[in-house]
């Protein structure tokens, strides 16, 4: 029987990750040599119908990004994959490539012939020293294996692996940014149209795609349309890598049936709240999402329940904001990592950002007026989608609306008294 | 944080027989050389401790790309540095989730223990202390990186092991 747990099956905490051998015998790259039989396009066809949304935060068709690369004219095409993770509150992608590298490698492998691209490219964090050195080990291992290189498994299709380890910006994580990263340019984001699928990476057609959206791959080749769609509960489609950062008992990440509630990840994954400490508020999905309260709980996490609830899923890890946190502080922090964050290149971002953090940080300091806080609800307009070259401020500007909603007695308890929350 | 290079009087260095032989194999990965920009810089750090004017304009020359675009690269990312650091970089955590869970403390600590704050080196030239954007190891915050080893579930005594361990040369293995 197919595995229920098509990302994780192989992971095991604590003991080194499945060398090529060990992988094979545990049935993997079977994708790749069912997918040498198949044609491209029926690839493609097949993860379209799959319903794999992308697992980077955006949540697209994975399948329709792929359907969007123009058909092959004898010129160099690219797999782009963003290991960039630096979503404050996100951890998964570490988990996936430092666990179980080979995974990755078999799910670029499928993807490339899908798309008939000839070279692949992992662009990790800098920071992510563990992944760097097991994944030079598993794609020299895959080289070695005839898993890499001319004539893949005798079928014709040659394929090169590379990997860049940048060196920290979080505005990599926007494709277009990460495109110029890999071109050796500052990364700033480019404009769309025209999309990466047809003039991206050095003006050729490339997919950029996050790590755990590739490592579905070779579970839907395998599997099939059925499998990958029953894998959810109810209507929702697949698993996906969900966890809870904050005072919860037992944090960390899981794969799990896309349908479930916050509150069962909450509670029978994550262990509930710390003792003393109950739960105020949460970020659904990474820094870059609108907040969360507890009658949200029991929302299924899924892309389109958490939209109409005033969010998104985003990268569907979670963090918990404690009744003994400033959510004032919160939202500083967050903020102060986007204005860092910012690359600069259009005004409403590079200077919006600074400005509102310091507004936030007189708040902090009890020097803030209530003007102040109409300036901030001016500012998430200002900054809101469609006045800024990229998605970054808007995103910055999630916590921080959905803040002035959900907390702004607290906002004006503020001008009058400070902060009252005890310093952690 | 811009370190224009200051004056024409200052020259490109020979590159090392190392850092050639590396940033060759860098460039089998690419196509154009400007890719390698970023790589070559990495590689320059990685055996010098910072990117110094010299080796900046010796990576210029070597891969052909302009110094000031170089520059541009080099001062848009966070982990290049423009200015000589310490033996040990210590880059402590402080987004959100290691805030929640302390990580202003263990600053302050760092900060007594050592003597510097954010951006500066101990006389002795042993650490130097830089913030950094979350680590992605959010669930067993706080957390640190002191060179390439990530360090979690971080408390003020755990801190004074590693700094200890460091001192005195030996591998740091921590008593939890």
């Amino acid at each position: 029987m197919a595995t229920d747990k098509p990302l994780t099956k192989n992971i095991e905490i604590g003991r080194a990750p499945f060398n090529f051998k060990q992988y094979e015998a545990a049935g993997g790259y079977e994708s790749v040599r069912k997918v040498v039989t198949m044609a491209p396009g029926d690839v493609v066809n097949l993860v379209k119908d799959a319903g794999l949304g992308g697992r980077g935060g955006a949540g697209f068709n994975t399948g329709l990004k792929w359907s969007f690369v123009p058909a092959p004219d004898g010129g160099p095409r690219y797999l782009v994959i963003n290991g960039d993770e630096m979503e404050p509150g996100t951890f998964k992608d570490r988990l996936l490539i430092e666990h179980d590298p080979h995974l990755l490698i078999e799910g670029m492998i499928t993807t490339c012939f899908a798309l008939q691209a000839q070279t692949g490219y992992i662009f990790l964090r800098g920071e992510y020293t563990v992944c760097e050195e097991r994944l030079l080990t598993a794609i020299k291992e895959a080289y070695d294996n005839g898993m890499l290189g001319k004539n893949i498994l005798g079928s014709g299709f040659d394929l090169d692996i590379y990997l860049h380890t940048s060196a920290g910006r979080y505005i990599c994580g926007e494709e277009t940014a990460l495109i110029n990263a890999l071109e050796g340019k500052r990364a700033n984001p480019r404009a769309k149209p025209p999309f990466p699928q047809v003039s991206g990476l050095w003006g050729r057609p490339t997919v950029v795609n996050n790590v755990e959206t590739i490592c579905n791959i070779p579970g839907i080749v395998n599997n099939g349309v059925k499998w990958y769609q029953g894998l959810g509960l109810g209507d929702f489609v697949g698993t996906r890598i969900s966890g809870v950062s904050g005072r919860v008992k037992n944090p960390g990440c899981w794969e799990v049936p896309v349908g479930i509630t916050f509150r069962q990840l909450l509670e029978d994954y994550a262990g509930g709240m710390q003792d003393g400490y109950e739960l105020k508020a949460f970020l659904p999905g990474g820094g870059s999402t609108d907040f969360l309260m507890p009658e949200h709980l029991d929302l299924p996490m899924d892309p389109g329940a958490v939209q109409k609830a005033g969010s998104r899923l985003g990268t569907s890890l979670i963090m918990v904001l404690d009744d003994k946190t400033c959510p004032v502080g919160c939202i500083r922090n967050l903020i102060k990592f986007f204005a860092h964050e910012s690359c600069g290149w259009c005004t409403p971002c590079r200077d919006g950002l600074p400005w509102t953090e310091q507004m936030l940080n007189k708040l902090e300091d009890g020097t803030g007026s209530l003007k102040d806080i109409e300036i901030l609800k001016e500012m998430t307009g200002y900054m809101g989608i469609g006045n800024t070259f990229c998605a970054l401020a808007p995103g910055a500007m999630e916590p921080l609306q959905s803040g002035l909603k959900y907390f702004i007695d607290e906002f004006e308890a503020h001008v009058e008294y400070g902060c009252s929350y005890s310093r952690q | 944080m811009n370190n224009l290079i200051a004056s024409t009087a200052i020259k490109a260095r020979q590159l090392t027989e190392e850092e050639i032989h590396e940033i060759e194999h860098e460039k089998t990965h690419y196509p154009y050389t400007q890719a390698v920009g970023l790589e070559a810089l990495k590689i320059v750090q990685k055996y010098q401790g910072w990117v110094s004017d010299e080796s900046l304009l010796a990576v210029s020359e070597y891969l052909d790309i302009a110094p000031d675009e170089l520059e541009g690269v080099a001062t848009f990312f966070n982990m290049i540095f423009r200015r000589p650091v310490g033996k040990n970089v210590i880059l402590l955590c402080d987004s959100v989730a290691c805030w929640m869970l302390g990580c202003d403390n263990l600053k302050q600590h760092i900060s007594n223990t050592l003597g510097i704050d954010y951006g500066e080196t101990t006389k002795d030239g042993l650490f130097t202390l830089i913030p950094v954007p979350c680590l992605g190891a959010c669930d067993k915050a706080p957390v640190m990186m002191v060179g390439r080893e990530t360090y979690t579930n971080l408390s003020t005594n755990k801190i004074d092991q590693i700094i200890a361990h460091i001192r005195d040369g030996s591998p740091v293995e921590l008593d939890n």
